[in-house]
């Protein structure tokens, strides 16, 4: 075990920890199927380690099981924050095998696998809520925000005290609307984004770092 | 999914009825209505953990070809004051549309109006 490790484990550093917040946590990204999530990830990754999450598609569901990646540093000049990313299959409270082959042109039998792959997804999500210090919740500045999938999710990270970031995704499309999901959810940061050309996402880091290395007290379930 | 011969059939749920029922109980009343092909209004919703819960039950249900999953619609819960969160006043859940994805399509909802449709050719003939 290296000398970092080493520090990271000892008694001196929980208490320090403790005592000013965190600088290592597991962060979630959630949101609803084709909010551009893994792109979200990707984009992180590629700008702090070159790696990336996985691969993206038009098709929904396209993430089918939690990708993860551990000790990722992010910082802003003056502070700086490590953690583990966690990119999560999109929640949804219908899946339609049908809607792959009659909207993207799968066959039945490709269809009816990616459907029943996307339902265990989406359970996974759910249990991931269980081991995280923090969300980035990723929302579609093109669409409607009041989804109960979106509700459901900041419900439940309220209940937890976990703090949200919401990433207000595709701002460079035309019709993106970011005041609209900073209105209706005045109670949380809303940053602006464009996930697939990076515009804004400094901005996003440095709340990242601001928010998710706060104290504070999680609440179990 | 066939198309309902006998109409579609709302019911509008009290809270009593469902305040003596467990989260499990609940949950499964609920699930089990809906995959029936009924559509339930909730005087009080459901829980942030419960409404995880349905989807997660829901996600488990689904069968390609009887029950695609569920359509739900509800107003966040009711804020809390200063002195009700001192006292540990929980917050309650608000009024809650529920019903079968293959019915039921919600159209738009915000703080003040949830709009839902029926799905064209699926109801009543």
């Amino acid at each position: 075990m290296g000398l970092l490790e080493r520090f990271r484990e000892s008694r001196f550093s929980k208490m320090i920890f403790k005592i000013f917040g965190k600088n290592h946590a597991k962060i979630g990204i959630y949101g609803p199927p084709n909010v551009g999530k893994t792109t979200l990830a990707n984009r992180i990754l590629r700008d702090w380690t070159g790696d990336i999450m996985g691969s993206v598609s038009e098709v929904p569901h396209e993430t089918r099981r939690a990708k993860w990646k551990n000790n990722i540093r992010i910082d802003n000049g003056g502070s700086s924050l490590t953690m583990d990313l966690v990119d999560t299959p999109g929640i949804a409270t219908k899946i339609d095998f049908k809607e792959f082959m009659n909207m993207y042109g799968m066959t039945k039998d490709d269809s009816r696998v990616r459907a029943k792959e996307a339902t265990e997804g989406v359970i996974e999500a759910i249990r991931w809520l269980d081991d995280i210090d923090g969300v980035v919740l990723v929302m579609d500045a093109t669409q409607d925000p009041f989804t109960q999938v979106n509700v459901t999710i900041i419900g439940n990270l309220e209940a937890r005290n976990l703090p949200i970031l919401i990433a207000a995704n595709k701002i460079d499309a035309e019709n993106a609307s970011p005041a609209t999901l900073k209105s209706a959810f005045p109670q949380h940061p809303v940053i602006p984004i464009s996930a697939l050309t990076g515009y804004n996402t400094e901005n996003l880091y440095s709340m990242m770092i601001k928010e998710f290395g706060k104290k504070r007290h999680k609440q179990r379930r | 999914m066939v198309k309902k011969d006998s109409g579609i059939t709302f019911n509008l749920i009290s809270h009593q009825k469902l305040e003596h029922y467990s989260s499990a109980e609940k949950l499964k009343y609920i699930l089990n209505e809906v995959k029936e092909g009924r559509i339930l209004v909730l005087e009080h919703g459901l829980t942030p953990t419960e409404q995880a819960q349905l989807i997660e039950h829901t996600m488990k249900e689904i069968n390609h070809d009887t029950f695609i999953g569920i359509e739900i619609g509800g107003y966040e819960n009711e804020k809390i004051g200063f002195f009700q969160r001192v006292f540990g006043v929980a917050k309650k859940p608000r009024m809650t549309v529920i019903g079968p994805a293959h019915l039921l399509r919600m159209v738009h909802k915000d703080n003040d109006m949830i709009e839902t449709t029926i799905i064209p050719g699926k109801g009543a003939n």
